[in-house]
């Protein structure tokens, strides 16, 4: 019975709670409630992905509106795959991240962060299902809003700069894209994207249609954190709570990818004239310098967070070269990659949070010596580790895999590509063996700055739950480097629907 | 059992007791050993009694998954890699017995790290042998590398800590840039990966791309240490030298040229390599690495130093062998795998054995130690006879196999690589010898000392014993080689 409205509730069930969750005053009941409700639209998303699995589409009016008059939800094999990641993310991150969080917020503002949390979900997973250009713009600003409290809401102060930078850009990124639908509304007279798509023809190459696209282009990379774009990323993840960079790291900027990858494939490339050279020609050698630049700052970077941050952009470019490939093969392992770069890089944040919660810190120094004090969750941090490098039985091997097979389809400049995938992987093993090696050889940093006390690693911040999460989001990562036939379907056929345009 | 479960067994055994090794640790060093001991001799029982099925012919096959559309993780044996695989873990029993004596009379930190990492060594070592396909090999080939890692930098000093680094850049780094690329390469050229008698490539890749794809092979497999890949090897030596002497003398560098072995047979196709002229310039690599290894070993002062530029020019006797492209010297190749493992882990043993007893590790300090430990220097020395060549030791018959292959191929190049050598083992190895035997000894008495520990002792007796063993009792492990025969 409730199964046609799965669409719909998938965004419903954390809109609802989040007001809910902000009268729940006794500690830890907020946190309860969210989770609850994250896990319910985790259960949701696994049960759309399932049912969207061979090129299905589910479609959803809002009030049984017809589209393009009404409101419609449209939940393909790249939205089901998206929705996998955004609410696996946040229920990985709320069911690990409890002590974590309890330590970073004070109580009076607990309630008001889950609430804000849920709401960055709804916004995020709203993008995911919407198919109407302006309801993604208002889910995109819902999360925005949402996400800036997130990485606020944390104790530490350098936030409120880093995220004004975020604010800031992201306004821009949001405006932007508002330009380009404005213009696009102008010369289709609609903002269902399906519905676009077939009105787009009578208008293709006029001058507002080329400004629109540059524009939305443009507006979505920004929030992508596409280099040179990227620069409100590293301090937004560095000073965030570690349990929000968790959440926010895994989905965030893929969801934007999503809504550029879609725009600019279902959209523009089959209507505007030299679009995809135009899409290759400019974001290929970004995301090849985002590749090289991100991984080269990652190597010497000694903030934990912020090397992982960097290492992020460097997989955003990989997505990203692989879109820029405008080949099925390109885009399928682009949107591969983007459910194994979560898995492993939710599962980074993830120890770092389980990390920083006995140490002093979590600059490569301060977790010396923590693989003696914290083995297990330290043999879970390298297997995802393992996975962001791509050593083969790990996830990440098979969407670099894909990702090089692609890039051997065009000839020279792709044997070229290849160089620069493989240049990076070396990179990726250098910045994670060195937190490998500080945290397995270097000396115990708190035993040495405070000589006195003698059990100074405190455990009392840490719980159980954390490190079987990890061990969970660990054991994913090995399990879909194996066993992966539910992303490589569903990434298939998104590739697919992208360039073969609606179905 | 059935060939196919025990094939799975064989995997997921060392697993199992690694597992079981981390819990009997929490409870006492004995059990812990002893759980070691069982799960050795219980793999070398599986893997063995796959032996008579495949030499009577039986291909047992096992599939797990298929990760990559037309890409399975599965296994199958063939009777090259039940021949690596039979020796490993026979070996491993030996060298548990004398990993017992070595970190105990060294009194090693971590030793319940050290004994869970061993195992699931041997467990990827299984793997790579029992690969039936080049992506099942890659996936054990970095486990193997990842799980001997800590092994390497077990100390965990400043010393270790960077050589460990340089091991591990050089294998992921060659592994990474250029094995994997000759992996995806193969698989879109030929559409499959599969171990096939005869190869997968022939009339899929002509012309310079063969010769291409095999330098992308020889490089990119760094762990059969064809130079200028060898430098993680000498920096592997500062593990505890039962690593050393199971990981860094047998299973790492034997799964570096038994890959490279079935990459020429199973992948190439003798005949395609043949036709393609191109496995001359390996030959070249090889001869190249045998001659400057050996040269560079002469100036070695650190035992185990020279140990290990011995074992890199003595792998390039398995990569040049089955370069030579002909049945002889592919014999050669497989019995060289064979006698090369019981004599170096001999050395090896030995080299440790002093260590413990006397913490000696460098030539000159080794004057007169025959006298001392005997029972030691007479398996060193007839470890140093197996690395000469010289009889009755199993190094005579392997370097006989591969000069005949040499004889049948008629490359010059290779007869007298070979030859020169056996002279430059000789350089190296016969004044060790006679330091320790007839040198006079300058140990104070204070610092007097007898043998290692006996688990130690009777290890390295052991494969002293195989060593001169297997120059008699060999026609196993040829009856074994014979059967790829059909290849050439």
């Amino acid at each position: 019975m409730l199964a046609p409205h799965l669409p719909m509730l998938q965004v419903v069930v954390p809109l609802l709670m989040a007001p809910f969750v902000v009268l729940l005053r006794p500690r830890g009941l907020a946190w309860a409630a969210a989770t609850m409700a994250s896990l319910m639209a985790f259960a949701i998303a696994i049960v759309l992905a399932l049912s969207v699995v061979g090129d299905a589409t589910l479609t959803y009016r809002v009030g049984g509106w017809m589209a393009p008059y009404g409101i419609e939800l449209r939940v393909d094999a790249f939205g089901a795959l998206l929705l996998l990641v955004i609410t696996g993310a946040s229920s990985m991150a709320l069911l690990g991240g409890q002590r974590s969080l309890e330590r970073a917020l004070p109580p009076t503002r607990e309630p008001y962060y889950f609430s804000a949390w849920l709401l960055a979900l709804t916004g995020f997973v709203g993008i995911a299902v919407s198919a109407d250009a302006f309801n993604i713009f208002v889910f995109m600003e819902v999360s925005s809003l949402a996400s800036y409290v997130l990485i606020a809401g944390g104790p530490d102060r350098r936030a409120l700069s880093a995220v004004f930078k975020y604010l800031i850009m992201g306004t821009v990124g949001a405006t932007f894209y508002l330009v380009g639908i404005g213009l696009v509304y102008m010369m289709t007279g609609t903002l269902n994207l399906a519905d676009m798509a077939g009105r787009i023809e009578a208008v293709a190459d006029t001058r507002p249609m080329i400004v629109a696209a540059g524009f939305i282009t443009v507006g979505l990379a920004l929030k992508a954190a596409i280099f040179p774009l990227h620069i409100w990323l590293p301090n937004a993840y560095a000073y965030a709570p570690h349990v929000t960079t968790a959440f926010l790291a895994a989905c965030a900027t893929k969801v934007a990818l999503y809504v550029l990858l879609r725009f600019d494939f279902l959209i523009l490339q089959q209507h505007l004239s030299g679009h995809a050279f135009q899409f290759a020609g400019y974001l290929m050698p970004l995301a090849v310098l985002g590749i090289l630049v991100g991984s080269g700052v990652a190597m010497f970077e000694r903030d934990l967070k912020r090397l992982l941050a960097f290492s992020s952009v460097a997989q955003i470019g990989y997505m990203l070269l692989g879109a820029s490939l405008v080949s099925v093969s390109g885009l399928h392992a682009a949107i591969l990659h983007m459910f194994n770069h979560a898995l492993a890089k939710g599962g980074l944040f993830l120890a770092v949070a389980a990390f920083a919660a006995v140490t002093s810190g979590w600059r490569l120094e301060q977790i010396g010596g923590i693989a003696r004090t914290m083995p297990w969750t330290f043999a879970a941090f390298v297997v995802c580790g393992l996975s962001l490098i791509g050593v083969p039985g790990t996830a990440g091997f098979l969407s670099k895999w894909y990702l090089v097979t692609a890039a051997l389809e065009h000839g020279a400049l792709g044997i070229a590509l290849v160089c620069v995938i493989l240049l990076s992987s070396l990179m990726a093993v250098a910045y994670v063996w060195r937190m490998v090696e500080s945290a397995c050889f270097a000396p115990d940093f708190d035993a040495e700055t405070d000589a006195d006390s003698t059990p100074n690693r405190d455990f009392a911040a840490f719980s159980h739950l954390l490190p079987t999460i990890l061990w969970i989001v660990a054991l994913a990562n090995l399990y879909f480097g194996l066993a992966n036939a539910l992303p490589l379907e569903l990434a298939k056929s998104a590739a697919r629907t992208l360039l073969g345009g609606l179905p | 059992m059935s060939a196919e479960a025990a094939v799975l067994a064989s995997l997921a055994l060392p697993l199992l007791g690694a597992f079981l090794i981390a819990l009997a640790g929490r409870i006492s060093a004995n059990i812990r050993e002893a759980a070691t001991m069982l799960t050795a001799t219980g793999l070398a029982l599986i893997v063995w009694s796959l032996v008579p099925l495949v030499m009577a012919g039986e291909r047992p096959q096992v599939s797990v998954a298929e990760v990559l559309p037309g890409i399975e993780l599965a296994f199958a044996v063939e009777p090259l890699g039940m021949l690596f695989a039979a020796l490993a873990s026979m070996l491993w029993i030996v060298n548990s017995l004398y990993s017992i004596g070595y970190m105990r009379g060294n009194d090693e930190a971590n030793q319940t790290r050290f004994y869970v990492l061993f195992a699931v060594s041997l467990g990827t070592t299984i793997g790579v042998a029992f690969a039936a396909n080049l992506f099942t090999l890659f996936l054990f080939y970095e486990a193997l590398t990842l799980s001997t890692y800590p092994l390497v930098a077990h100390k965990g000093d400043q010393r270790s800590v960077a050589s460990a680094r340089v091991y591990l850049v050089v294998l992921l780094s060659t592994s990474i840039v250029l094995f994997l690329p000759a992996i995806i390469w193969t698989y879109m050229a030929a559409g499959s990966g599969e171990f096939t008698l005869g190869g997968v490539l022939a009339g899929k890749l002509e012309g310079a791309g063969v010769g291409l794809l095999l330098l992308l092979f020889v490089f990119g497999i760094g762990k059969a240490a064809v130079m200028p890949v060898h430098l993680w090897l000498p920096a592997a030596m500062v593990a505890p030298t039962p690593v050393s002497a199971l990981l860094h003398a047998v299973a790492v560098v034997k799964a570096g040229v038994f890959a490279i072995t079935k990459v020429v047979i199973y992948i190439f196709g003798v005949q395609h390599l043949l036709d393609a002229f191109v496995a001359d310039l390996l030959v070249a690599a090889a001869a190249f690495t045998i001659i400057a290894a050996s040269i560079v070993a002469l100036r070695q002062e650190n035992l185990k130093r020279l140990l290990a530029y011995s074992t890199v020019a003595q792998l390039s006797y398995v990569v040049m062998a089955i370069a030579l492209l002909t049945p002889l010297a592919g014999i050669g190749a497989a019995a060289h795998i064979v006698a090369h493992a019981f004599g170096k882990i001999t050395l090896f043993f030995a080299a440790g054995a002093i260590y413990t007893a006397a913490r000696k590790t460098e030539l000159h300090e080794l004057r007169g130690i025959g006298r001392r430990m005997p029972v030691t220097m007479s398996a060193f020395t007839i470890g140093a006879l197996s690395m000469i060549g010289i009889p009755p030791t199993g190094g005579f018959i392997s370097k006989w196999y591969i000069l005949a292959g040499a004889y049948q191929a008629d490359n010059m190049l290779a007869l007298l690589t070979i030859i020169a050598s056996t002279l430059l083992n000789a350089a190296y190895l016969l004044p060790i010898i006679y330091m320790a035997w007839f040198a006079h000894d300058e140990t104070f008495e204070a610092r007097a000392h007898g043998e290692a520990p006996w688990p130690a002792v009777l290890a390295l007796t052991l494969t002293a014993a195989l060593t001169l063993g297997f120059f008699v009792f060999h026609s196993a492990v040829l009856a074994l080689a014979r059967q790829l025969l059909p290849g050439f």
